[in-house]
């Protein structure tokens, strides 16, 4: 997402002492310490997700300041408030637009949106494709727990068939969304799916997608043992984590039309789609600047 | 970087003006979504703003559009949105959260005849109670309204330096008349345009030190902005929160912030409200008249006076906050106000408010869809027969 615009430059943080280590987690420095405690209840799976996200940025060795994270509202959507970098709490499906004008306003930007599956795909829905449409040079990681958390266990546009909610209490009769088809669909240059113990992986995946021109989806399939998991008898978050276990086969480079989420069906992951057959938004708005100034205009 | 902007003596539409005035403002960014009678300032904006180094970007819809001006203000651009009629309803919610979240930005409405779809393509004046009370929640907004394609270029760039100075959202009512009327307008050259730029932080401090990005330590309520990617490392929310923009959900946090979001407006009215005088100075009568309206206004004053009657006109520019304090200076010494707009009666009720029983107000309404005729406006007057 960032190789059409500004260099990057690869910065090596200092090792830590030992001293520093024995009073200090090394992912401290990205934490907003005081904000803790956070609001997750005990075995939600959006704190794996900020925990991978951080290892990433770390991992990618970029310069913090130019990291931007963009959330919308709901339990994940939270997870900009935890961060310490340049942090963006949106309104309720508005993170993708607010997003794309900061970057595409100021490229030099590494936007990142992190966000949940109703606030990304039933209210914000119209966003994600038409920011996979442009192609727009920004990563979306969804954490995707079937559920509205937030206000307590509603049916989500993902809630898989059957399945029992707040406002589905006789079982869930909407198909849901298969979000890497979708993402594919509309044209995104990236798409992965993970879970939440998948977090190595996952780490990986976002540290590529990141540095991918275009557009990236990644999805985490996430557990929510408070809404979701209690009222569907999925246990606690270690029954989850089983299950994940379980069910998971890695499939890279398989067709997401394949990839939808059916209850006590095997869960298709891996990387979907890794193309460069379709330049971002930011490379043809320069190829039209160039037209407009001539080639010599400077950015 | 070209910088081309206009100079000089030019024939165009109010659209196209208050494009020009959005750029000659500064405004480097546009995200917008076509709709009538606005789509002529987002074409002429997707062909300019590539001529000077600025960003257009045709969003999905205008809910978009706004959420896109609002994280491009804070990506350090000037930004700017134009819409109308249905759009500027999409835009509420965004716009409580440019609001709470203090990040400049203009947004044009282009006022056509409502509700709903209603008339797309004709004039009307019936969203200036919505421009003061359409997202939710106790605010103060800014809202400034041109009445000749000279005063779009004007308005915009005013728009622009009250937004940057207030930090907040600023709706500039363009009705479909001034649109799409064409008429001369003078740019002057780019020094003589007064330009304010937001104010902003000395620099991010030491590390392991805190930032406060709302924090205001010079009187002013007005917090200096940082822009993303400066090193503050920030948190901005659209929940109520504190000085060091971190969430807290209280009374006293509540009570705190949205005290400073409006006083930082109310008690600036007098620097924001704008108005011009027409023949009020011996005047018994005023009429109260904004955007194109005014212009017929006008006609009705100098009719008015030719019968002899004392009619003065006030032209209400700034619309939000409210001309208070004028209003009620004047009701100290007129009889009658007769309030002229394009809806079944808005303004007038903050006119009746001001006046507080001190003279008569009568309302000369029109309900969509054309301007009044001098004649109109006039007969609310007992004294004239027309
Ligand atoms: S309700 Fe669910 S998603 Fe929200 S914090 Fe609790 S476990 Fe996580």
């Amino acid at each position: 997402m960032i190789s059409d615009t500004p260099e990057i430059t690869r910065i090596t943080p200092a090792m830590e002492t030992t001293q520093e280590l024995l009073e200090s987690h090394p992912l401290d420095r990205f934490l907003r310490g005081d904000r803790m405690p956070h609001i997750w209840c005990p075995g939600c799976g959006a704190g794996n997700v900020m925990a991978a996200y951080i290892n990433a940025i770390k991992n990618l060795e970029i310069e913090l300041n130019r990291h931007v994270v963009v959330s919308g509202i709901g339990c994940t959507g939270r997870i900009a408030g935890y961060i310490n970098l340049d942090s963006y709490h949106t309104t309720h499906g508005r993170a993708i637009p607010f997003a794309t004008g900061m970057k595409v306003a100021n490229p030099d930007l590494i936007v990142t949106v992190i966000s949940g599956d109703g606030d990304l795909f039933a209210i914000g829905g119209n966003h994600f494709l038409h920011a996979a449409r442009r192609n727009v040079n920004l990563l979306v990681i969804c954490v995707n727990n079937y559920i509205y958390g937030m206000t307590g266990g509603q049916l989500a546009p993902t809630t898989p068939l059957d399945n029992i909610t707040t406002t589905s209490p006789f079982g869930n009769y909407e198909h849901p969304f298969n979000l890497p088809y979708l993402a594919m669909a509309s044209g995104a240059a990236y798409v992965a799916r993970w879970t939440t113990i998948h977090l190595r992986r996952l780490t990986k995946s976002i540290e590529k997608a990141t540095m991918k021109p275009g557009f990236s989806f990644i999805e985490v399939l996430s557990p929510c043992p408070t809404g979701y998991g209690k009222l569907n008898k999925k246990g606690d978050a270690l029954d989850v984590a089983r299950f994940f276990q379980e069910k998971s086969v890695i499939k890279h480079g398989s067709n997401p039309f394949d990839a939808g989420v059916r209850e006590g069906k095997e869960i298709i992951l891996g990387e979907f789609i890794n193309r460069d057959d379709r330049p971002s938004f930011l490379e043809y708005q320069r190829r039209m600047e160039e037209r407009v100034v001539g080639k010599n205009a400077n950015k | 970087m070209t910088t081309q902007t206009l100079s000089g003596e030019f024939f165009m539409a109010g659209n196209a003006a208050a494009a020009e005035g959005a750029i000659a403002a500064g405004c480097r960014f546009f995200g917008g979504y076509p709709i009538t009678p606005s789509t002529e300032l987002a074409e002429r904006m997707s062909r300019r703003l590539p001529q000077i180094g600025g960003v257009f970007i045709q969003m999905e819809d205008e809910i978009a559009s706004m959420a896109a001006i609002l994280g491009a203000s804070w990506a350090g651009k000037k930004s700017m949105t134009a819409t109308s009629g249905p759009g500027i309803s999409l835009m509420m919610e965004n716009i409580g959260l440019g609001v709470i979240t203090e990040t400049p930005c203009v947004i044009v409405n282009v006022q056509r005849g409502g509700p709903s779809t209603g008339l797309p393509t004709l004039v009307g004046q019936q969203d200036v109670m919505q421009a003061r009370w359409g997202s939710h929640g106790d605010y103060e907004i800014i809202a400034l309204a041109p009445g000749s394609v000279q005063e779009c270029f004007d308005v915009v760039i005013k728009a622009f330096n009250f937004a940057e100075q207030y930090r907040t959202p600023v709706i500039v009512l363009m009705d479909e008349c001034t649109s799409h009327m064409w008429e001369k307008v003078v740019i002057p050259p780019p020094e003589e345009i007064e330009r304010i730029n937001r104010k902003t932080p000395d620099g991010p401090p030491p590390e392991g030190e805190d930032f406060y990005p709302y924090r205001c330590t010079d009187g002013t309520m007005i917090p200096p902005m940082p822009k993303a990617g400066d090193g503050y490392r920030m948190h901005i929310t659209g929940l109520t929160h504190d000085e060091k923009g971190y969430p807290k959900i209280n009374a006293a946090t509540q009570d705190k912030l949205v005290r400073r979001l409006c006083d930082k407006i109310r008690k600036n009215a007098d620097d924001i409200v704008i108005t011009e005088d027409y023949m009020l100075d011996d005047a018994e009568i005023v009429i109260v008249a904004f955007g194109t309206v005014s212009r017929s206004a006008k006609s009705a004053v100098r009719i008015a006076r030719k019968k002899g009657l004392k009619v003065g006109l006030l032209k209400l520019v700034t619309i939000w906050p409210f001309a208070e304090k004028k209003i009620k200076e004047l009701a100290e010494r007129v009889k009658l106000f007769v309030v002229a707009e394009i809806n079944y009666g808005q303004i007038v009720n903050e006119v009746e408010r001001c006046v507080a029983g001190k003279a008569e107000v009568r309302l000369s309404s029109k309900l969509g869809g054309e301007l009044h005729h001098p004649e109109e406006i006039l007969s609310a007057i007992p004294e004239v027969v027309v």
